[in-house]
């Protein structure tokens, strides 16, 4: 029927000579103008120039036509241009049917003209002329998106962002879960390669930040449940049990003075105490103390004399809803357990310190008002730095920390030059790559500080109550021990504890080192793997200031990209379910990995928005009621018909499914770099790998293929084909199919040269086997 | 094959992935008594420089305490390549003893086990 209504227009591109001295178009032409429902048939030398594209505009108007093949480059060149080409011409752009004839015909068929590379284009502008009949009009998804964000974490990344966007004009939400804003650089003293004074240029920042009316400061909470969709999540925030309101108190610190409870101050590293009730730090946003629940013994002291009345000692805490479009990581980081370390001594011996706690010591407003002082008071001569305390290390962590030689050359110079102490760094690289940083590296050597490369194998305490570090100066391949007065151990920063169980609610991906994973290294730094949910700063790896401000404000501005405009948009090309088959056993429910897929009124719903296009679900389902748009079963299967319909019996052909992103662009540069591969394979782009089950493989045998690839670029997906490559493995021997006759090969794009080995020595196998015999093939055809 | 191979093939270990940090030298309780420290060593066995090491006395004096291995921080088994090193060294000579030096009497009285044992580390 839909046979028969179709009006197809075919358009081959030359190509220049790109195409046309190798296949010869016009031959090509002479063959598909016959095709059923083949309306127009036209060449041009160059597709894709202006005058081509009206020739296309024209044709569709004139005829009437309904649907477009356009056989040239690669898709991932000009599919874009032919779909405007479409649009303007008043067509869907999804009726168009894209066959590549440069990079899978004639570059990999070439360089002379050959029937082979004739023969071939035409097989596969069959392909995609059967499967244009299937085609579907399509639309772009969209809905209303909230236009609020939500910023996890408040320190110089979470401030910077949240300025950003609230000078945007979105409203944000800043989640803390500390009483104070600020993070890990409000407890620094100078920050390098400029010796600034960290707190003066965070704190105007801190206090923009609490004036500006967009921003929503939710201090002291933590997110509990995040649901919905990117565009639409749903989260409830827990306000933690402060026992100052806020708005009330005046920071007048009363309370405290009263307070008869005393704990160890973390802000200070435990250096220091401080009452149960407290403020972080004097310049503290919002300027409000708080109770420490854990140490109160509700004496009920501070809540008679607070004359502001603003404690509530029975304060339970509460949820917040809030209703997000998307949502910004910037949950920093903590630094590593130097417990752990155990041939340092660190918590064994006093004196052994972490770097933060040297930050804390040289601070004007720590607890020793800037004099460095030993843990018994005394005063300090000298000094060694342990670098890499942990890092770069298989036992402890494998990453370079990458700021620890930065602070450490800062902290150096600050102690030698400033407060005349000696110095002594031992290191394993000095690594200073950044604007100014090998500056201050040179410095610190002009100003005395000695720079001893070996790592440090142990520290121990002297009978004399100096601390001796033992390490190689691998430089002279002498062991040395040296005597200090305190020992500053540089641990390398880790995630915050609390983000996996945080990254588990959101279902976010974490890497191997248990950052947050982004989207593409190189590309896409701040997007995380979900759509709609941002990250910058130490979430995603070790960072200093620099580097952190500059993520928060990428992050920012891909957040606003987001959610400009009303609504909130997504490619059509998704999985989706059919209603009438659905029975709602919810096995695709358990395949999903990004959560998409939810049941509502017994039948499973495939949310676009969240759907990555895995399409593990599709092979899941027993009723075959999951699908995907724009390459449904129907569209598949025809195209199979289309490049096997030509074929000879005696003659061996190989189906290569290849995924359409990765796997595809490796294809492509096969074709760029003029890799010959046989004429007899042929490419069968599909959106993921995971969409294959029996019975494509099935119908390419029984349409004529001889052979099966698979070839799959993305290594999340290349897992599951994996598994479904062991599973379909007997299935394919009950139909009496030799599984040498199938081969699955995971090719990322670094390696794809290797899929031109591939290719020849799968042939030679395949031809070695020789055609599958017939009876076979018909058997097959029945069952089907 | 070149040394760092030859190392690998005996031992199992990437002598590559050292980044000289230094931290096996500090670990090692008999360094005092080295002439090259560990570190120097695995730095030779990746330029190859066999010579040199034969030379030192490194890879006698090592104990096998593994105090190296377990605080190396690329998890590279120090100790496994100065076994290996010795082997290199033994291998390398021309036989040290062949069994037609050895009278017949003491053939007789000598445990199998002591002359498998020398032949395996002194002869080629």
């Amino acid at each position: 029927m839909k046979k028969k209504q179709s009006r197809i227009g075919i358009f081959v591109c030359k190509c220049g000579g790109n195409i046309g001295d190798v296949v010869d178009v016009n031959a090509v032409l002479e063959v598909i103008k016959n095709w059923e429902g083949v309306t127009v048939a036209k060449q041009h030398t160059y597709l894709c120039s202006k005058p081509a594209q009206e020739m296309i505009m024209d044709a569709i108007k004139k005829n009437k036509l309904d649907r477009v093949v356009v056989a040239s480059c690669t898709p991932r060149m000009h599919l874009a241009t032919f779909q405007s080409v479409l649009e303007r011409a008043g067509l869907n752009p999804y009726m168009l049917e894209f066959v590549n004839i440069r990079e899978q015909c004639s570059w990999s068929h070439g360089p002379h003209s050959s029937e082979e590379a004739t023969r071939k284009a035409i097989m596969l502008i069959r392909g995609g002329y059967e499967r244009s009949m299937e085609l579907e009009a399509l639309e772009t998804i969209s809905e209303k998106g909230s236009r609020e964000i939500l910023i996890v974490g408040a320190g110089i990344a979470g401030i910077t962002a949240a300025l950003q966007l609230g000078y945007l004009g979105f409203k944000v939400h800043v989640v803390e879960k500390k009483p104070s804003i600020g993070g890990n650089m409000a407890k620094l003293t100078k920050v390098f390669p400029t010796l600034d004074c960290a707190q003066c240029i965070l704190t105007p920042r801190m206090a923009e930040v609490g004036r500006n009316p967009n921003v929503n400061l939710l201090t002291y909470a933590e997110v509990e449940v995040v649901s919905g969709r990117p565009g639409n999540f749903n989260v409830k925030i827990f306000m933690k049990p402060r026992g100052v309101d806020v708005d009330k108190c005046r920071s007048c610190s009363v309370c405290a003075k009263v307070c008869p409870v005393t704990v160890p101050d973390k802000f200070n590293e435990g250096l220091s105490e401080r009452k149960a009730a407290y403020i972080e730090f004097p310049q503290a946003v919002p300027s409000a103390y708080v109770i420490d629940f854990n140490a109160c013994t509700k004496c009920g002291k501070c809540e008679q004399i607070c004359p502001s009345k603003a404690i509530n000692l029975e304060d339970k805490g509460k949820t917040v809803d809030l209703n997000v479009g998307a949502i910004l990581m910037a949950t920093g980081y903590e630094l590593y357990d130097a417990r752990k370390l155990e041939n340092y001594g660190y918590g064994t011996y006093k004196d052994v310190i972490t770097m933060m706690d040297l930050e804390r010591l040289t601070s004007a407003s720590g607890p020793t008002s800037g004099y460095v002082k030993r843990a018994d008071g005394s005063n300090v001569g000298r000094i060694s730095i342990v670098l890499c305390a942990g890092s770069r290390d298989k036992n402890h962590i494998p990453y370079c920390s990458r700021i620890c030689c930065m602070y450490a050359l800062k902290q150096a110079f600050v102690l030698k030059k400033m407060l005349g102490i000696d110095v002594h760094v031992y290191y394993t690289d000095i690594r200073a790559t950044g604007k100014g940083y090998e500056e201050l590296y040179w410095r610190d050597q002009e100003a005395g500080v000695v720079f001893v490369r070996g790592k440090v194998a142990e520290v121990w305490k002297s009978r004399n109550g100096k601390l001796v570090v033992l390490a190689e100066d691998t430089f002279t391949g002498n062991v040395t021990e040296e005597e200090f007065d305190l020992v500053a151990l540089a641990t390398p920063m880790v995630p915050p504890s609390g983000l996996k169980e945080l990254a588990e609610k959101m279902k976010l991906s974490l890497g191997e080192d248990g950052f947050v994973q982004e989207k593409h290294p190189k590309l896409d730094p701040v997007d995380s793997l979900i759509a709609g949910t941002f990250a910058c700063g130490c979430a995603l790896s070790p960072k200093d200031v620099r580097d952190t401000v500059s993520d928060a404000l990428a992050a920012a501005a891909k957040a606003s990209l987001f959610l400009k405009g009303e609504c909130i948009t997504t490619s059509p090309e998704k999985a989706y379910v059919i209603e009438e088959l659905c029975d709602g056993c919810g096995i695709c429910i358990q395949t999903c990995s990004s959560n998409a897929i939810t049941m509502q009124d017994g039948k499973a719903k495939i949310n676009p928005f969240m759907c990555t296009g895995c399409a593990a679900c599709i092979p899941a389902c027993p009723k075959e009621a999951v699908e995907f748009k724009n390459s449904t079963t129907k569209q598949m299967i025809a195209h199979l018909k289309g490049v096997l319909s030509d074929k000879e019996p005696e003659e061996v052909r190989i189906v290569a499914f290849v995924e359409k992103n990765v796997g595809y662009t490796g294809m492509d540069f096969l074709g760029l770099d003029r890799i010959n591969y046989p004429e007899n394979i042929v490419i069968v782009p599909v959106p993921s790998t995971a969409i294959l089950d029996l019975k494509h493989l099935l119908y390419a045998f029984a349409f004529g293929a001889d052979g099966i690839l698979i070839i799959e670029g993305q290594q999340e997906i290349d897992k599951l084909t994996k598994k479904r490559m062991i599973e379909m493995a007997p299935l394919l021997a009950e139909y009496g199919i030799k599984t040498m006759r199938v081969r699955y090969s995971y090719v990322p794009l670094p390696v794809y040269k290797k899929a031109a080995d591939l290719f020849t020595r799968f042939t030679e196998r395949i031809e070695k086997f020789g055609p599958l015999p017939i009876e076979k093939r018909d058997a097959i055809k029945q069952k089907i | 094959m070149n040394l760092a191979e030859k190392v690998r093939s005996i031992s199992g270990e990437d002598v590559l992935s050292c980044y000289q940090c230094g931290l096996c030298s500090g670990s090692c309780p008999v360094r005092f008594a080295m002439d090259l420290s560990p570190t120097q060593v695995v730095r030779l066995v990746q330029v190859g420089n066999i010579e040199k090491i034969f030379e030192s006395n490194t890879f006698w004096i090592c104990s096998t305490c593994f105090s190296c291995y377990a605080r190396c921080p690329r998890k590279i088994n120090i100790t496994k390549i100065m076994e290996a090193l010795r082997q290199i060294r033994l291998r390398r000579d021309q036989d040290k003893i062949a069994l037609s030096d050895i009278p017949k009497e003491e053939l007789k009285i000598l445990p199998p086990i002591a002359l498998v044992s020398n032949f395996r580390k002194t002869t080629a």
